[in-house]
């Protein structure tokens, strides 16, 4: 299988991938860091995968998704899998100061995504096969004073993904969206706080790849968070605004 | 508060730190090398200064698999090593009994597994690592270069440098599987007639005893020993695991529960030998399937006690032991006894040594449980045996220090700006 790794050095991404390194698989990885992008295609390859390239790219610049989409063609021939995981969480207080932040935040987040998505449904309509792997967040669900501008960031994508599913899933192309809720990982390093609610990247991965088995449309990781966004998507609006969450 | 040793005693503050890469320099302050804080007690705490965790450093970086040689970096854990190299039909050739642990945690505390009386230690495997120093100074150790600091560091506590990356030496297997034997035994004594007479194909060889059992049966138990089948799938089965999800706030583990469990357990097993097949996964991580079941201790945590007893005296000083148990009525969950053999790793503070080890755990119940594990800790002195320091959390600066006399030429070789709980406790 040939697979393309969006946000590679992501901890959620480098799970993923890692299960799936062995000599079948053949890995294309495309993040900002290069130095990290290097580390980790020697780590998958020492792991057992059977070819590994890389490309550093950073999606602040708007226009460069297709010489991206272009490049791992090029390296893998046909794409089989594409795991989606690069963005940035940012910080809500700024965003609500700074518009050039918070265009920024939609750059990377939102509108790479979408012209990067367009360019492999394209690609894979033609194909009739192909896996799309998404990593939104619980976060989307609904906008809450606390996230508001990076959970609308990744809710667009996921309205985006529901119309490209069905569209795709005539052409036998399936396409995953993943909620991950709080994951261990540089993202939310800064973030006080642990217990139950915390997952590992390694959890999510599992998940991840065990949904895409199953085709599952839409994944929760894990899976309660989907009980608790039906809770607070359940919240009348009236009330909703005088909780601070 | 969140723990940061297994144990969950001392809970002291601490404060976690990522060290980013391999290649990012060491903080300037107070630190402890951090793995998975899979050790029980205070060897893995540093609460007058950081834990730096080893964590975002868990990368592969070159494996062959012709000859099974190893590199990578500290953080990578066990777990990952055999889900990856299982599958071309390599294993680690020393584990201990839980896969989630960093192959640097592996070398600082010089582990051990089941096999130990064949194989040697977790270091006997350790072909190099590089160790860098609070200087900057970054040190390829081996046998043959740097090998003070190689020594020293292998079962040096974490106290000689940050590691940074490893290679080991893994152990070719044919199967995913083991074929295990279990034969139930009367008395302890009948534990050392079983090692004496083990066959060595199972270099796997270890005995669950029911700590609540005295007098003629005192010592009683299963003896488990097992090998690698010839040959067989290299798959990984799946295993579904359970997690205790929170901390229970007093301790699930009591007499009572003890009690059954023990008695229980021994019963499980309705004939005399029972001969099955088992996967690596429940042969060698029985407890991995429970994940976090430190929490059933509650939120005052629990206590290890292992120590190892050269083989001459080992028989009189573990029935003393276990008889105290028995008198005191403190009864350990699990109570695990195993051989140790002659083979060594070099390490100048490595616990293991040829003998007879004891493990066994018990819940916190204030300083009652602090002075009878000194009293157990004398027995083993007096037998001139020692404990394990990732397992302990109470033992007196004295028994340390008779036990490992090295531990002055460990602190010469210390990194001035490495410290831990336990080192601060057993060194003044
Ligand atoms: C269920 C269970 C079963 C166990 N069974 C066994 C067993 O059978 N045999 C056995 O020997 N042990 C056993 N242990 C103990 C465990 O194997 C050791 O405590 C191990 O060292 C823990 O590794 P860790 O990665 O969690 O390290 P930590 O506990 O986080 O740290 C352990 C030591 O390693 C040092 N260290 C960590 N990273 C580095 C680094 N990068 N550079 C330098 N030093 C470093 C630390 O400073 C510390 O001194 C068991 C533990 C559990 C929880
Ligand atoms: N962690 C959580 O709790 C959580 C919860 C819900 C959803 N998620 C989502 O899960 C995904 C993975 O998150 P993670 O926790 O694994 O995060 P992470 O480790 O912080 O990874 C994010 C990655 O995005 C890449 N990236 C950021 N800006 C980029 C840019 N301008 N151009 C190219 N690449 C860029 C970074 O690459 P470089 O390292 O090369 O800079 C980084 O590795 C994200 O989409 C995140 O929103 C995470």
């Amino acid at each position: 299988m040939n697979i393309l790794v969006i946000g590679a050095n992501s901890a959620i991404a480098k799970a993923v991938a890692r299960r799936y390194a062995n000599p079948a698989n053949a890995f294309y990885l495309v993040a900002r860091n290069e130095e990290k992008l290097n580390k980790n295609a020697e780590d998958l390859k020492a792991r057992g995968a059977n070819q590994v390239e890389i490309k550093s790219a950073d999606f602040a610049k708007a226009g460069i998704e297709p010489e991206v989409i272009e490049s791992a063609k090029a390296s893998l021939g046909r794409i089989d899998l594409v795991i989606m995981a690069h963005s940035i969480l940012g910080d809500q207080a700024v965003f609500e100061k700074d518009l050039d932040a918070l265009n920024q935040l939609y750059q990377v987040n939102t509108l790479s995504s979408l012209n990067l998505l367009t360019l492999l449904a394209n690609e894979m309509e033609v194909q009739k096969q192909g896996n799309i792997v998404f990593i939104a967040s619980v976060a989307a669900d609904r906008g809450r004073p606390s996230n508001y501008a990076y959970g609308s960031s990744k809710a667009a994508v996921v309205t985006f993904l529901q119309g490209m599913r069905a569209r795709l899933a005539k052409s036998n192309v399936h396409v995953m969206t993943v909620k991950p809720g709080f994951v261990e990982s540089p993202m939310t390093e800064h973030i006080e706080g642990s217990g139950p609610l915390w997952s590992t990247p390694e959890k999510v991965a599992e998940i991840i790849q065990k949904g895409l088995v199953k085709r599952r449309n839409t994944l929760y990781t894990p899976w309660f968070w989907w009980g608790i966004m039906t809770i607070i998507k359940s919240i009348p609006e009236c009330i909703f605004k005088k909780l601070n969450l | 508060m969140e723990r940061y040793s297994w144990g969950g005693y001392p809970n002291t503050q601490q404060q976690l730190k990522q060290l980013s890469s391999i290649t990012t320099p060491l903080p300037k302050e107070s630190f402890l090398p951090y793995g998975l804080g899979r050790s029980y007690g205070d060897s893995c705490l540093n609460s007058e200064g950081v834990l730096l965790s080893s964590q975002p450093c868990d990368h592969f970086i070159f494996f062959d698999k012709e000859t099974g040689v190893l590199t990578c970096e500290a953080g990578v854990n066990l777990k990952s090593i055999i889900q990856h190299c299982l599958p071309m039909g390599w294993f680690l050739p020393v584990t201990p009994g839980t896969q989630y642990v960093t192959v640097a945690g592996a070398i600082a505390n010089d582990v051990h597994g089941k096999n130990h009386e064949l194989a040697g230690s977790f270091g006997c495997y350790v072909k190099q690592f590089e160790l860098v120093r609070s200087t900057g100074e970054r040190l390829l150790c081996s046998p043959s270069d740097n090998s003070d600091y190689f020594y020293a560091t292998i079962g040096g506590l974490g106290l000689t440098g940050f590691i940074t990356q490893v290679t080991i030496q893994l152990k070719r297997i044919n199967s995913h599987k083991l074929l295990v034997t279990s034969e139930k035994y009367q008395h302890l004594n009948d534990f050392f007639t079983l090692s004496e007479n083990a066959d060595d194909a199972n270099e796997y060889q270890v005995a669950w005893l029911d700590c609540t059992a005295t007098g003629s049966k005192l010592g009683r138990g299963h003896f488990i020993s097992g090998r690698h089948q010839d040959d067989g799938d290299l798959i990984l089965p799946e295993r579904r695991g359970k997690s205790v999800p929170l901390t229970s706030p007093v301790s699930l583990i009591n007499n009572l529960s003890v009690r059954c469990f023990n008695s229980l357990y021994y019963q499980r097993q309705l004939g005399q030998t029972k001969i099955l097949e088992q996967s690596y996964e429940p042969f060698f991580y029985p407890l991995d399937a429970i994940e976090n079941w430190n929490r059933l201790y509650g939120k005052q945590g629990f206590l290890q006690h292992q120590c190892v007893i050269p083989k001459n005296v080992g028989k009189e000083a573990i029935k003393e032991m276990l008889a105290l148990i028995a008198k005191e009525k403190t009864g350990s969950f699990l109570v695990v006894l195993k051989m140790m053999g002659a083979k060594s790793s070099g390490g100048w503070l490595s616990f293991p040594m040829e003998g007879v080890t004891l493990a066994m755990d018990f819940p916190y119940q204030g300083k009652q449980t602090l002075d009878f594990l000194h009293r157990l800790d004398a027995i083993v002195s007096d037998a001139g045996g020692r404990l394990y320091p990732a397992k302990d959390a109470n033992m007196l600066p004295s028994t340390f220090k008779a036990a490992y006399p090295k531990w002055e030429a460990l602190e010469k070789m210390r990194d001035p700006q490495i410290a831990s709980d336990f080192w601060r406790r057993v060194i003044q």
